[in-house]
């Protein structure tokens, strides 16, 4: 069997990568995705638990975390089409109206 | 024993208060009439009391000690200062002459000031002078004193500047009020000294407890000397004596009958009052007395020298009353505290009336003030001249008058106390003077020749209401010495004996004549100091009636003299250069520029500037940069993470180790 | 190495792979089927785990439904490659480390405190997807008719942002 960390170890991995993205990325879009990554990550990480639990518990969480992602997936990108609207760009650093 | 008024003590001020504020509050729309009513009735009401409740004390306690306390107004630990007005023969003294004289000076007030501004405002301040000065003689602890103190100070500094407009006046009842402040410096230290060794200021108690204490020789700077030089220096600058006298000659600004009342007959008096009062502090202490003594004799004899030469009627006058004060300590420092009263007395009587005269000529002179443009007046404003008359008889000296009787009592005394001799000669002396530059005063404005413009000054007798008073007061000034006058005769002193009681364990002087060479003595001395006053009158007559021209003529031989006399020695330049000046320039230069401007502004500006620095700071983590707010949540999910995981880190560490 | 150790190495190194393509790329199109590739990958090792329904609903889900959302509004969008802007200071020197930090935390604890987890199981759960909806309508039936109500105001808020403004 595999054992229970590397799948843990996996799943920092990806979350980390999804942090790079996140903080590097200029696109909105592309950020998006970070986010969907890490939340995939996260995921992951409640499936290996439950496995290795062996209660089915955090299979029901992800199926939570699905449906909120996708939810969340359908405002963000209403929004980014908004934004993408009014300034005319989707770089991420071209919103920045509430600078003091 | 029913003593109804006595009870209600503290109706005595409160009259005058209840005056002042309605007159204060109201006055403004009321006509003149009813403004007079108002005052003149609360005064009069006022010495009604007072003449009852002296009735009381006399007849109905036979004289037994009175105190009462009316309500709690500082109790801290075992401190209490009370609200408390008590009544003894020294009380009874000041009272009768604070109302009775202020009483007959609001009468004349109504006519002087008939056709001034602010008529409602002046009676109210008068009023509420009254009431302080009340307080003042009826409290029986310090506190209540300083209080009335205090208030009198405002009162005469309101008085002084009545003519705000002015900036004469303004500046004077400034000056006033500043030089008193410094006086009240001295007092306030000496009544903290006195609580901090006696746990008390009541007047009862406070002596009580000091009776015991040794007597502190000449030089020995024990507790009861330095507080009785604290309590001194107050009396000075609320007296006029030196080196705190500026103050009175400049208060001459203000209205006549406010220099009458309140820079003659009461304010001025009670810096003696409270050296009265505190006698037995004061006898305590040789030091003490022998600088009442020498400052009252100095101020005295300085006073006069300047009131030579002064050609301001009301200035002469000033300055004569700063020279009267100066008898009064004189008289308290050698021990005679009865007979220092006792001129108290008198000279209220006569100095009151020779303002208000001096009030009638100047308003009978269409407001002029210099003797120089007066002459021949005597036929014109009889009542006047008669009682203006009466009253320089009576200042100068002269029996059976008021003054003779009261300033011989001093001088006599002075002369008996071991080391007195020189203190006489020069109380002597300026009893000449006085008598040389009262009688200047009179020939210069009443006789001669007339110097002044027919045609641009219609002199006119005073109405009625101003005239009355001035033919009371006169009445007094002839008959108030009579009391002490039996003992010319080997009589009983009636004065002396009735506030005995009050100076009972003051060191009087001991007589080592006889009986019969005491009186001997007396009489001796009392017929030097007629003599004296006679000199002065005919040294005046002869120089101002018969030889005209020849004042002139000695001014101009002695030219240095006469310059620094006229100039009043100068000191107020010296004051101004040596004090006022240096503080103004630390004031200016070092307490604002540096200390208000840079230092609190700065601090108070740097605190919001550093708000504002600090504000500069933490706003750029506000960007508006999305990408940097994605670091800081990074940030904070570590940080999180980190503070969760720290166990299995530190593990990870130490294994790798 | 058995086989399944082997199929986890594999997926997991695709996966890592998809994720390091997504990082890297420069035209969004291409990060969004990079992340496709992880999705597939993960759902494989669901599966090796012995959960079907999840894996299903991660193939069906997210790669159906959420990532053909993403590459509609990137081809909507005509989204381009990225310009090189440089506004943020401290993302450019502090982001990286920061992030390999967070890697590395979580990755520490994670590797040293797994050995205490009591794995009783380590197999594969029988019966897992009867016992997922019995769950589901049991224990967290609330939370389930909550997700709904979720969706539906999601689809509200979606359907009045991407509104034409009234002219």
């Amino acid at each position: 069997m595999v054992p229970l960390q590397y799948y843990l170890v996996l799943s920092a991995i990806l979350f980390g990568l999804g942090a790079v993205a996140f903080v590097f990325k200029r696109n909105i879009i592309t950020i998006f995705m970070s986010i969907e990554l890490m939340l995939n990550a996260v995921n992951l990480a409640f499936v290996a638990f439950s496995q290795a639990f062996g209660k089915v518990h955090g299979q029901v969480f992800v199926l939570f975390v699905i449906v909120v992602a996708a939810a969340e997936a359908a405002v963000g990108l209403g929004i980014i089409i908004l934004i993408q609207r009014n300034r005319q760009s989707l770089n991420v650093e071209k919103v920045n109206l509430l600078k003091l | 024993m029913q003593t109804p008024i006595l009870d209600l003590l503290w109706i005595i001020p409160a009259l005058p208060l209840l005056g002042a504020a309605i007159n204060g509050l109201f006055g403004k729309g009321l006509p003149n009439k009813i403004v007079n009513t108002v005052a003149l009735g609360a005064t009069g009401l006022s010495f009604l009391a007072a003449l009852e409740a002296v009735r009381e004390f006399i007849y109905i306690r036979n004289q037994e000690f009175f105190r009462k306390e009316f309500f709690d107004w500082i109790v801290a630990g075992s401190f209490r200062a009370g609200f408390d007005l008590q009544m003894d023969q020294l009380t009874v003294v000041m009272v009768l002459v604070v109302t009775g004289v202020g009483f007959l000076i609001h009468i004349y007030s109504t006519g002087y000031m008939a056709h001034e501004g602010g008529y409602y405002r002046f009676f109210s301040y008068l009023n509420l002078f009254m009431f302080f000065m009340l307080i003042l003689v009826l409290g029986a602890n310090y506190v209540v004193l300083f209080v009335g103190w205090e208030g009198v100070g405002l009162a005469s500094y309101l008085l002084i500047g009545f003519y705000f407009l002015r900036k004469s006046a303004s500046d004077a009842g400034k000056k006033a009020f500043i030089v008193n402040r410094i006086g009240d410096f001295g007092f306030m230290l000496g009544m903290f000294l006195l609580f901090r060794t006696f746990h008390t200021l009541d007047f009862h108690e406070l002596f009580a407890k000091a009776e015991p204490w040794a007597r502190e020789g000449w030089g020995v700077f024990g507790t009861l000397t330095v507080a009785s030089l604290l309590l001194f220096m107050g009396a000075c600058g609320k007296s006029a004596q030196l080196p705190l006298y500026v103050w009175l000659p400049d208060a001459m600004e203000g209205p006549t009958p406010v220099s009458a009342l309140i820079h003659a007959a009461t304010m001025v008096t009670a810096g003696v009052y409270v050296v009265a009062r505190s006698s037995i502090l004061f006898t305590h202490s040789e030091t003490a007395m022998v600088v009442v003594a020498i400052v009252g004799c100095a101020t005295a004899f300085f006073a006069a020298t300047i009131g030579l030469v002064q050609t301001d009627i009301k200035r002469v006058l000033a300055y004569s009353t700063v020279s009267q004060l100066g008898y009064m300590f004189l008289g308290c420092g050698v021990g005679a505290f009865g007979a220092g009263i006792f001129h108290l007395m008198t000279h209220a009587f006569f100095k009151a009336l020779l303002f208000l005269a001096a009030g009638s000529v100047i308003h009978a002179m269409g407001g002029e003030q210099d003797m120089r443009h007066m002459g021949g007046l005597s036929k014109k404003i009889k009542v006047t001249y008669w009682t203006m008359l009466t009253a320089t008889l009576a200042i100068a000296g002269f029996p059976p008058l008021a003054g003779f009787f009261s300033k011989d009592q001093i001088l006599g005394a002075a002369y008996q106390i071991p080391g007195g001799h020189p203190l006489y000669v020069v109380g002597l002396l300026t009893a000449l003077l006085t008598s040389f530059y009262m009688f200047r005063l009179i020939f210069l404005t009443f006789h001669g020749k007339q110097r002044y413009d027919e045609h641009h000054v219609h002199v006119h007798e005073s109405p009625g209401n101003m005239l009355g008073p001035l033919v009371v007061l006169a009445v007094l000034s002839v008959i108030g010495g009579w009391m002490a006058a039996p003992s010319f005769w080997s009589g009983p002193d009636h004065f002396a004996n009735f506030l005995a009681p009050v100076f009972s364990s003051a060191h009087e002087t001991e007589g080592a004549l006889s009986e019969a060479a005491a009186h001997q003595l007396e009489l001796i001395l009392a017929g030097v100091a007629v003599a004296a006053a006679l000199i002065g009158f005919f040294t005046a007559f002869w120089l101002y009636l018969r030889q005209s021209g020849k004042p002139e003529q000695i001014a101009k031989s002695l030219k240095g003299v006469y310059t620094t006399l006229y100039n009043k020695y100068y000191v107020d330049e010296v004051y101004g250069a040596v004090i006022v000046k240096p503080l103004l320039a630390l004031s200016t230069n070092v307490l604002w520029k540096v200390v208000d401007v840079q230092m609190i502004d700065g601090t108070v500006n740097g605190i919001a500037d550093g708000a504002t620095a600090t504000g500069d700071v933490t706003r750029r983590t506000q960007s508006g940069n999305t990408r940097s707010y994605a670091v800081w949540v990074v940030v904070g999910a570590l940080t999180v993470l980190i503070i969760i995981f720290w166990p299995a880190i530190k593990a990870l560490a130490g294994g790798a180790q | 190495m058995t086989p399944v150790l082997l199929i986890f190495f594999v997926l997991a190194g695709l996966a890592v792979l998809g994720a390091l393509s997504l990082v890297l790329q420069k035209h969004p199109i291409h990060s969004a089927l990079s992340l496709i590739v992880v999705m597939v990958c993960l759902a494989g090792l669901y599966l090796l785990m012995g959960a079907e329904f999840v894996a299903a609903v991660q193939i069906i889900v997210y790669g159906g439904a959420i990532m053909v959302l993403f590459i509609f509004v990137i081809m909507l969008l005509n989204a381009g490659e990225e310009e090189r802007t440089d506004f943020s200071k401290i993302a450019k020197f502090a982001g990286l480390p920061l992030a390999l930090a967070l890697t590395a935390s979580i990755a520490a604890g994670v590797a040293k405190s797994g050995a205490n987890v009591a794995g009783s199981g380590q197999q594969v759960i029988p019966g897992a997807t009867g016992q997922i909806s019995s769950m589901l309508f049991k224990e967290f039936v609330y939370p389930f008719e909550l997700t709904s109500f979720l969706i539906l105001v999601a689809i509200m808020g979606a359907l009045v942002l991407a509104q034409r403004e009234k002219k």
